[in-house]
């Protein structure tokens, strides 16, 4: 019925608040049935974009249209046909999980009855039905992300608005919540996904669009990205200075392309941009295990949104809160030797 | 995903002004279950809600009624229509509090992407506090009964009372509705609801004659709401004439409710395109 038109479509969206500029021309685009992952640092207008796609916000300039209906005019038309998830766990502290789910199925029209057995599928399926009958306040921070998640779902909306889904959860949280969501883009729904960590986008999104300061300044898929980025690095962090060398020359032969190897003496740290990651990672860890070199640290790590921005923009992302479930060598200093 | 093959229904666009009204009271009832269950899950706000009036009660009787003259009849009977209309004048507040908090929320913006009615949230709110108020106006009773208000009315006319009261409690609702949509601090709603209920609560024949004050003060005492409702409510109660104070408190709560039930709720769908 759509006719190939995009699902989620905007053009030339801008919003100021008072002197701030939250988006400054963007456009975005998603085909029905799959996800779009916007990618950006916090204050890079994310959020702004996601309120009005949601009919939230009124833009200043362009237009947007979701499901084939403009977000401004056909607004009440719309919310039928959408789900959100914002930020913040958007569901009532002294309600009850049921509760919650109950009231959002109410209030999207469902008979009573109806309203309450979609509460208990959805309670099965977000795991949260021994908590059911209990205050969401008592809830901890995965348990109300999944209860949120799951009243965005109370109607199965063709179109689904995700913002930021698993900031602030634990790694474990996080797992889980993106399982759920690759379950629900499994069924055909359109997903609009906003996040600041690439390794989520690149899970979940079949697309990503980079924004920054209100724009977009890259997209594509997340393999098309991470090729301009530069793809993951093997890393050793050897124990005596003296092996560094010998380790930098068993990374070598895994170089992706013409890389060069990084030497970093201070830190006795070695790395190389590398192809098809598990592979070489084995094979480098049989050398350095036959040669005797002793390791302190060795591993892969995936470029990170800031790899991304420094890539795309030159500059890095404003610092972020702290980046829950990733590696642990994410926060080494950016300064490298060739 | 079995789950997932519950459609899209329901769309509200070119609704007729009926079923519009309907979806708005329906709507606003389930967010009205919403507030009521609430009230028992947070049993300080309704303990110190039901407390400070009782205060009042016995600060009235004991400490201040020994003092002021009402002519032939007790103290005690004529205060108690004055804090009937206080408890409700003053409770009113709950319902401006309560708005700021929701709006300072993310569950504001979950309401605002569903396909409810725009009022829903201010229709849930004001009918919840009329429930918990006349909770409270029930406490207070009691209270007035241990302290030796002794009314003399008949059925029609404790129906009569409890009826002007609910609807002053709806309209006083629906200011503070407004004041809490226009304030929207959570902190600066109850010192900014003072400023219009404290005039109108205290230079009011709530709690003394009006003919004591002077003549200024006593032109906007015998011309405003609340001197309406406590009189007809003192005249039902105790059996007295009631005169035309009935129906002047009836066209004051009517008028109010005209003027701000429109203001609140397009204030509300204002918000929307900040």
């Amino acid at each position: 019925m759509m006719h190939g038109r995009p699902t989620i479509l905007a053009e030339g969206l801008k919003k100021n608040y008072g002197k701030t500029r939250a988006l400054n021309g963007l456009d975005l685009e998603a085909k029905e049935g799959t996800v779009l992952g916007l990618l950006g640092p916090n204050g890079a207008g994310k959020t702004t974009a996601v309120r009005i796609l949601a009919t939230l916000l009124m833009p200043d300039a362009g237009r947007a249209e979701v499901a084939g209906l403009d977000v401004v005019g056909q607004a009440d038309l719309l919310r039928s046909r959408i789900g959100l998830t914002g930020q913040y766990a958007a569901v009532d502290e002294y309600l009850t999980g049921r509760e919650n789910l109950e009231m959002f199925g109410r209030l999207y029209r469902l008979p009573k009855t109806r309203a309450r057995r979609r509460a208990d599928e959805l309670l099965e399926r977000f795991d949260l039905t021994d908590a059911a009958s209990r205050l969401v306040k008592t809830y901890s921070g995965g348990m109300r992300r999944r209860l949120d998640l799951a009243a965005s779902l109370v109607v199965s909306p063709p179109v689904l608005f995700l913002d930021e889904p698993t900031t602030g959860l634990d790694p474990r949280s996080r797992l889980a919540v993106w399982d759920l969501i690759g379950e629900l883009v499994t069924g055909g729904t359109t997903l609009l996904l906003t996040t600041q960590y690439l390794e989520e986008a690149d899970r979940l999104a079949d697309r990503i669009s980079v924004i920054d300061s209100g724009r977009v300044i890259a997209d594509g898929t997340s393999g098309e990205l991470k090729a301009r980025v530069g793809g993951e690095r093997l890393e050793v962090t050897v124990v005596y200075e003296d092996d560094l060398h010998a380790a930098a020359r068993m990374l070598r032969p895994y170089a992706q392309g013409e890389g060069d190897v990084f030497v970093d003496v201070d830190r006795r740290h070695a790395s190389v941009t590398v192809a098809g990651g598990q592979r070489p990672l084995a094979a480098v860890v049989r050398d350095i295990d036959a040669s005797g070199v002793e390791v302190e640290d060795l591993g892969l790590r995936r470029p990170t949104l800031d790899d991304v921005f420094l890539a795309l923009t030159g500059h890095a992302t404003q610092p972020t809160e702290d980046e829950l479930g990733s590696s642990p060598l994410d926060d080494r200093p950016e300064k490298e030797i060739a | 995903m079995s789950a997932a093959t519950t459609g899209p229904h329901a769309d509200n666009s070119g609704q007729s002004l009926r079923s519009r009204l309907y979806w708005a009271l329906a709507d606003g009832l389930v967010l009205a279950k919403r507030n009521l269950v609430q009230i028992p899950r947070i049993p300080e706000l309704l303990i110190f809600a039901t407390i400070q009036p009782v205060m009042f009660v016995l600060l009235f009787r004991y400490v201040f009624g020994g003092a002021i003259d009402v002519g032939s009849q007790s103290y005690v009977n004529y205060l108690m229509a004055g804090i009937f209309a206080q408890t409700v004048a003053f409770g009113s507040m709950t319902t401006g509090i309560g708005l700021a908090e929701d709006l300072s929320r993310g569950l504001i913006d979950r309401f605002r992407s569903l396909p409810m009615a725009r009022s829903a949230v201010l229709v849930g709110r004001t009918i919840a506090d009329l429930v918990r108020n006349m909770f409270v106006v029930a406490v207070m009773l009691a209270v007035g009964l241990l302290v030796g208000f002794r009314p003399g009315g008949g059925a029609t006319g404790w129906v009569a009372a409890i009826g002007l009261l609910l609807l002053m409690s709806f309209a006083f609702s629906w200011i503070a509705a407004t004041i809490g949509l226009l304030v929207r601090n959570v902190e600066a709603v109850q010192p900014a609801s003072f400023v219009w209920l404290f005039p109108l609560t205290f230079a009011s024949s709530a709690f003394v004659l009006t003919s004591t004050m002077p003549s200024w003060l006593r032109a906007f005492a015998e011309r405003q709401p609340i001197t309406q409702v406590v009189d007809a409510v003192r005249g039902f109660l105790l059996d007295e004439p009631v005169g035309s104070a009935g129906w002047q408190a009836l066209a004051w709560c009517v008028g109010i409710l005209l003027v701000f039930v429109p203001l609140a709720v397009s204030l509300y769908r204002r918000m929307t395109a900040r």
